[in-house]
């Protein structure tokens, strides 16, 4: 088993690795949401973060069958004003096409992930590659 | 992280849903095998009680859904109690407070039930 490791820069990045597994998905979304704690969040902002982190790799596992996704790659970058979150995966699957779209189709149970993300970030883009995986940056400004 | 599920039966032919914890993609399937297990012994008017639940993801949201739309095939209803405001939020964004009844405690629940 991949031990989940956290290593802290002088930077202000953090940079966290967890194997691509549910019951690793916690660790993220704690992880995450600490290093938002030491920019000026507010705790709902906060609560959004982990949500839209937690979502991002959720989403990494399911585009795997529900199985193990390999190692899934999270980089926190805590700016100024701003917290960039970048959550890397290489599955060959395209899993993140929903986010193309403005809203939540009806019915569409398996897009609300992605349709949360877009909605508590303030910044949502993605790149995917069969070769080298899916690569998604999101980032939250500080507004007090 | 974990997710405490306890089934009891209410008024009528009425049960309600504990749960306790964080619902996310790792403890979903216990919530979902809970909902399933009810409406497989032909129980179609449930509660679930959100009141003690920290969080909730998509996959939470989803067994929710799933939970709904079973129950709706059947001439039945699932109501929500919710006092979280974070929780209650993701309801409010994902356009669910229009599907779901969603109430402040499991009395007001229940009657909307009947």
């Amino acid at each position: 088993m991949n031990p989940a490791l956290l290593e802290v820069s002088s930077h202000g990045t953090v940079e966290l690795k967890i194997p691509g597994r549910a019951e690793w998905v916690a660790v993220a979304r704690l992880a995450v949401a600490a290093v938002a704690s030491r920019l000026r969040f507010s705790v709902d902002e906060i609560e959004d973060i982990k949500l839209a982190i937690a979502e991002a790799c959720t989403n990494s596992i399911q585009s795997a069958g529900g199985e193990d996704a390999g190692t899934i790659e999270i980089v926190c970058d805590a700016l100024e004003d701003e917290l960039r979150v970048t959550v890397r995966d290489h599955s060959p699957a395209a899993h993140l096409e929903p986010l193309k779209k403005g809203g939540l189709a009806e019915g569409r149970t398996e897009e609300l992930g992605v349709f949360l993300i877009r909605a508590l970030m303030d910044s949502v883009d993605y790149t995917s590659d069969p070769h080298t995986g899916t690569e998604l940056v999101m980032a939250k400004r500080v507004t007090v | 992280m974990d997710i405490k599920v306890n089934v009891r039966e209410s008024e009528g032919d009425a049960y309600v849903v504990d749960l306790t914890g964080e619902i996310d993609v790792y403890t979903s399937p216990k919530v979902k095998d809970a909902i399933t297990e009810l409406i497989d012994q032909e129980h179609y008017n449930l509660v679930i009680n959100l009141e003690k639940v920290r969080y909730i993801d998509s996959t939470g949201l989803g067994v929710l859904i799933g939970g709904l739309k079973r129950v709706r095939e059947h001439g039945g209803s699932v109501n929500l109690v919710c006092t979280n405001p974070q929780i209650k939020k993701i309801f409010d964004i994902t356009g669910l407070v229009k599907i779901f009844g969603i109430f402040d405690d499991e009395q007001s629940a229940m009657k909307a039930l009947v």
